[in-house]
């Protein structure tokens, strides 16, 4: 008994402290170093913040590089889908287009008076915008961010709005000086005010860490006013980060669990150039 | 010498090759996540931690897996160290199995190296969960440890005949 227990603590001690061949650190020692690491990181400890911005600067760059025979891959993979439904999609589109161009004559006046409207209350929305590559996005099952090249030396701050064409994607979480890192809107950990029209109705959007988003904290009586009809989420601006009106998905709702789950109307898997926004709401009352 | 020049080149080469490896796998996150099948990922860099440095650890060591697992860290935007802090783990795992086995067997490894990513995994959720407040999805974990496990045997053989061709080269 007390031989095997000798065994076991023999094979501990020569597994964390013996150097073997071509290794410079004893496994013990590395150990340790992670884990203090991890402990300062928990606490913003500033010296692990200077070095995961030296490291993020070197990796991001050096992570597009590597990236680039698999997304070479990622690419081809969607023009040979494009080009099989090619047919069915140009039929589609002919309908939409259709659709479109009569909207687009009433959607014109509502502007105009939309703006006329605002100058009326002195409220301004002024945006700044700056265009980013998407250096890595990599659809991981823990986070899903994507790595803009644009950091603090373009201005890019914590909590600035990205934006593809007009929908709303996600929102900076972490700036270096070259680069930033975006949190999408489908990660577990993205919450965002948002208003369910017309049903005009304010909720939050969570991110499901798959594809979708879900909507949380309506009450239960809306239920029924949410029940067959067709539902855009827009950004609610509450909070003050993005503005009011950011087309973000189309709500639909699954029929096993009644959740309510949002098609984000930009492909998160699809993205190349993005824009970075802040918005200046300036009300005159 | 040309010869002599050149084959001392490939031998230092493949000698470098599993470190290589590790950190383009680190860096370039294969997980074969474009192909869009639901739910379905593994973790490589662990099934190449636990292959080589099971049963060649002369090939990776271990500062170059507290390396690889910073670069982890900011690829997939983990709180830094906590990737080394995991990967280091299966290395410990290793490093006692080796001391214990006489006669290696792949089953036992394999069984190992189950046992070894359900604790790393645990682990990471834990520190994720409960030091840093980042909200993870279980399921997802679960089921990349159950593809991680049923994908070693391929990359066992893969690997296993890199090592042979490394090894050939050596004593040439």
């Amino acid at each position: 008994m007390a031989s095997s227990r000798d065994d076991f603590v023999i094979a501990i001690r020569s597994a964390f402290l013996k150097k073997s061949y071509q290794q410079k650190f004893s496994l013990l020692t590395l150990i340790f170093l992670s884990f203090i690491i991890i402990i300062l990181g928990s606490f913003n400890f500033k010296a692990i913040q200077y070095i995961k911005i030296g490291i993020n600067e070197v990796i991001y760059r050096s992570s597009f590089i590597a990236s680039t025979p698999e997304n070479y891959f990622k690419d081809l993979k969607i023009k040979i889908e494009e080009h099989f439904n090619f047919y069915d999609q140009y039929k589609k589109n002919e309908i939409e287009l259709k659709n479109l161009k009569e909207k687009k004559l009433s959607n014109d006046f509502l502007i105009l008076e939309n703006n006329k409207l605002r100058e009326l209350i002195n409220e301004t929305v002024q945006s700044e915008d700056i265009y980013a590559k998407v250096l890595v996005d990599k659809d991981s099952p823990y986070l899903k961010s994507i790595i803009l090249n644009k950091g603090s030396k373009d201005n890019v701050k914590i909590g600035m709005a990205i934006v593809d064409k007009s929908y709303l994607v996600g929102k900076i979480i972490e700036v270096n000086y070259t680069n930033s890192r975006a949190l999408l809107l489908s990660d577990l950990n993205s919450k965002i005010p948002v208003l369910l029209e017309p049903i005009d109705i304010h909720a939050v959007l969570s991110g499901s860490g798959k594809n979708h988003g879900v909507i949380e904290y309506t009450k239960d009586e809306y239920k029924q006013k949410i029940d067959g009809k067709k539902i855009i989420v827009y950004t609610s601006g509450y909070g003050g980060l993005f503005k009011s009106g950011l087309p973000v998905g189309k709500m639909y709702t699954n029929n096993i669990n009644k959740e309510n789950k949002v098609n984000f109307f930009s492909d998160f898997r699809q993205l190349d150039y993005v824009k970075i926004v802040s918005y200046d709401i300036r009300s005159g009352n | 010498m040309s010869s002599l020049n050149k084959n001392t080149l490939i031998k230092s080469l493949l000698f470098y090759l599993p470190v290589s490896f590790l950190f383009l796998s680190v860096l370039n996150e294969i997980d074969f996540n474009y192909l869009e099948i639901e739910y379905f990922s593994f973790n490589i860099a662990h099934i190449f931690i636990f292959y080589w440095t099971l049963k060649s650890p002369r090939y990776l060591n271990y500062g170059s897996i507290f390396l690889a697992g910073l670069v982890n860290d900011v690829v997939v935007g983990l709180p830094i160290g906590v990737s080394s802090f995991c990967y280091l783990l299966i290395c410990a795992v290793t490093a006692y199995l080796r001391n214990i086995t006489i006669t290696p067997n792949f089953i036992n490894d394999w069984i190992s190296l189950l046992f070894t990513i359900l604790l790393v995994n645990s682990i990471q959720v834990i520190s994720l969960d409960f030091i840093f407040s980042i909200e993870v999805n279980y399921l997802r974990y679960i089921i990349n440890s159950g593809f991680t496990f049923i994908f070693y045997p391929i990359f066992s053989f893969l690997f296993n005949i890199l090592e042979k061709k490394i090894t050939t080269q050596k004593n040439d």
